[in-house]
């Protein structure tokens, strides 16, 4: 495979549509030495023929397009809907390609609706922010993604709370984990404390946990907390 | 033409027979119905005293269509599903007689509130699974215009049942019907599990069983409520009062119902076509008005009903360096299960006596020395954390336990036709409430069971000795 430099100078031909840097191309796609006498013979005719050239650039855009298309998702572009929220009809044709991320933001996803996403088996990065119907319930289905899920944003969401938090210890492969602005958190200082020994290798963001403490040194840490009256 | 096709004898006694007086079936007493008529218009002419215009809303009306005996979650479950599942608006009048409304003694409230599918038998994995979902959507089922919306506070952590080495080819087979039937189980061995929750000591355990979705526990308070509220909103009429007895003929029909009213000598006389036994614990004694169980042992009229009240104690510890937010409700070998409550380090939990420790039903007294001597040293085995816990209190309630095989009743009674059970659940009843009361009301509307079959839940299997053991039972 080309070198990751080498990517971003096959894209700038396609859309200039100019030949100018074609010599430059010329060396990045065929490092070897072996070609280099057959190269330098191909350069020089390029250099004085202009049929040549365009020939070699016609193939060249041919090539190019193939390694575009199948490098497409390299730099982790996002499939955004148009301003009308419809989506391309080219997406159908990554069918195969596994999808990385998902950003369910604002979304009226519900409990039914996550069947879509569980199978999405290498997802590593899922965020359902301020999505209003996702709950408790929602959340314990989220297992089958332990493997893969690496990032999940919760921020927003005004129906979970610390209960729907406990069952996020499946996903024992999280990094990064966003339980921001959760307002039916009861205790947001403790509950991030908890998540934290839960998931001992997650970054978890959201909540500052010096915030549930009271300033004074007479206030007792939230940890150990009253008993629950009977 | 007729009279050729009558049989001989009989001809004429047919055509001569008044109606009303038809055997089995027409319960109008038309004689006194007509001698009560003329009483009344004879105290409304002048000269008489007139008692018509007495204050007679505090008592329940004198008729109705369904009397349910008992208003805790299944009685109001029935209730419900009557009203949600009857052809037409307002065709069905249903009134609940609950005798005490702050329900100090009732299972519901005194309950754990775990919900589980791992049972067993597939009919109680069928129930829970439907009560899960009715949970889930309970906004969209007991909805009532301007009440606030519920708040179930479900704790969607699961249950991890433990099972030693001759406990295991049994789990494993459970586990084969449970995710035959849909539930989400998964079987874990030692090591797993102490990956998973290093705070178990695996000793002892060969298999565990953990359920991954639809499990955990709620409050069940609050689905009481819910289940009130939405109650009322659809006309059902609630009844502070007793029933003392049932006017049954020779075990055939129950005509009606006297409720008698809290602290007072007054009761009313409720005629009902059919009455639903949903008393639990004291469903024994409500069988017993009706005459079931009153006949030679041995047969069918001799069957008594087997649900007596069983006393169980849930203690609320607090231990600082015990197992962390992911505690699911752990159910030991030995029977001890605890589970964690809020987020403030505490946990309840308890045990469920041998048939030898079983305490009195009396009252609801708790034994204390019952946490020392036999679910402390359980509980310290199997989670170190909790060899320094302090008990912050404790409380009781009953279970209306089935003493032939711990399932429900559900279903009519063969001989007093109008009858129908629904108790006996030994425990799991609040967690299947919901699909119960449904099989109940299409019993009842239907005449069977349309979405879940609880055939086998029927009386008769006391009489034919057919027990349906459920082996999961905490």
């Amino acid at each position: 495979m080309a070198a990751p430099w080498a990517s971003l100078r096959l894209v700038a031909p396609m859309w200039n549509g100019r030949i100018r840097g074609i010599h430059r191309l010329g060396a990045a796609v065929a490092p070897e030495g072996s070609q280099k006498k057959k190269r330098t013979i191909l350069q020089f005719l390029t250099n004085y023929f202009y049929d040549v050239e365009a020939l070699r650039d016609y193939l060249l855009q041919g090539e190019m397009y193939k390694v575009h298309e199948k490098n497409r998702f390299r730099d982790k572009e996002w499939i955004r809907p148009d301003k009308y929220g419809h989506f391309s009809q080219e997406f159908w044709n990554f069918c195969e390609v596994p999808v990385e991320a998902v950003d369910a933001g604002d979304c009226d996803i519900n409990y039914e609706g996550l069947d879509n996403l569980l199978r999405l088996k290498e997802l590593q990065s899922l965020s359902l922010q301020r999505c209003s119907h996702v709950d408790d319930w929602c959340l314990s289905r989220l297992y089958p993604l332990a493997d893969s899920l690496q990032e999940l944003s919760l921020a927003g969401c005004p129906r979970i709370s610390e209960r729907g938090l406990a069952c996020l210890h499946h996903l024992q492969n999280l990094r990064r984990l966003d339980i921001s602005d959760l307002p039916a958190v009861s205790n947001p200082g403790l509950t991030q404390i908890l998540v934290e020994e839960m998931l001992p290798n997650c970054e978890v963001v959201g909540v500052d946990w010096a915030e549930g403490l009271k300033s004074g040194p007479e206030e007792q840490p939230r940890d150990t907390a009253s008993p629950v009256p009977a | 033409m007729i009279r050729r096709v009558l049989p001989h004898g009989m001809g004429r006694g047919l055509l001569t027979r008044r109606p009303g007086t038809r055997r089995g079936g027409f319960s109008l007493d038309w004689d006194g119905k007509v001698s009560e008529i003329k009483k009344k218009i004879k105290s409304i002419l002048p000269g008489r005293s007139c008692d018509l215009l007495q204050d007679t809303s505090h008592l329940p009306p004198e008729h109705s269509d369904v009397v349910i005996v008992g208003g805790g979650v299944l009685g109001l479950s029935v209730a419900y599903w009557l009203k949600k599942l009857e052809s037409r608006r307002g065709a069905i009048r249903v009134l609940v007689v609950e005798r005490d409304h702050t329900y100090s003694q009732a299972s519901t409230g005194l309950s754990v509130g775990g919900i589980c599918q791992q049972f067993s038998l597939p009919e109680n994995i069928q129930l829970s699974l439907f009560s899960a979902s009715f949970l889930r959507n309970i906004n969209e089922y007991l909805a009532v215009v301007d009440a606030p919306p519920l708040d179930l506070r479900f704790n969607p952590s699961g249950y991890l049942l433990l099972a030693s080495e001759k406990d295991a080819a049994a789990m494993e087979s459970n586990v084969k019907v449970q995710r035959q039937e849909g539930a989400k189980v998964s079987l874990m061995s030692p090591d797993q599990l102490r990956n998973k929750f290093p705070w178990i000591n695996t000793e002892g355990v060969a298999l565990a069983s953990y359920g991954m979705e639809d499990e955990g526990w709620f409050d069940p308070w609050c689905l009481l409520q819910g289940l009130r509220r939405k109650v009322q909103s659809l006309g059902v009429l609630f009844c502070q009062g007793e029933v003392t007895h049932d006017k049954a003929v020779v075990l055939k029909r129950i005509h009606e119902v006297h409720v008698k009213m809290d602290r007072s000598l007054e009761y009313q006389p409720v005629e009902c076509a059919i009455v639903i036994n949903a008393a639990g614990a004291w469903s024994a004694q409500i069988a017993a008005l009706a005459g079931v169980g009153e006949g030679p042992p041995g047969t069918l009229q001799g069957t008594k009903l087997p649900v007596e009240p069983r006393k169980r104690y849930v203690y609320v510890w607090h231990c600082p360096q015990g197992p962390g937010l992911e505690t699911p409700l752990v159910a030991d070998t030995s029977g001890a299960y605890f589970r964690r409550e809020g987020l403030g380090s505490n946990y309840l939990g308890g045990r469920s006596p041998t048939e030898q420790e079983e305490p009195d039903p009396a009252n609801l007294e708790v034994d204390h020395d019952f946490f020392q001597d036999k679910v402390w040293p359980h509980l310290a085995l199997r989670v170190p954390a909790f060899e320094t816990l302090k008990v912050q209190s404790a409380w009781a309630g009953y279970y209306d336990y089935n003493t032939f095989d711990q399932n429900g009743v559900v279903g009519p009674h063969p001989l007093v036709v109008n009858m129908y059970f629904a108790t006996g659940f030994s425990g799991h009843g609040l967690q299947q409430a919901p699909g119960i009361g449904r099989a109940v009301a299409e019993m009842v509307l239907k005449g069977r069971f349309q979405t879940i079959d609880l055939s086998p839940f029927l009386f008769t299997r006391f009489y034919l000795g057919e027990k349906i053991q459920e082996n999961n039972i905490i």
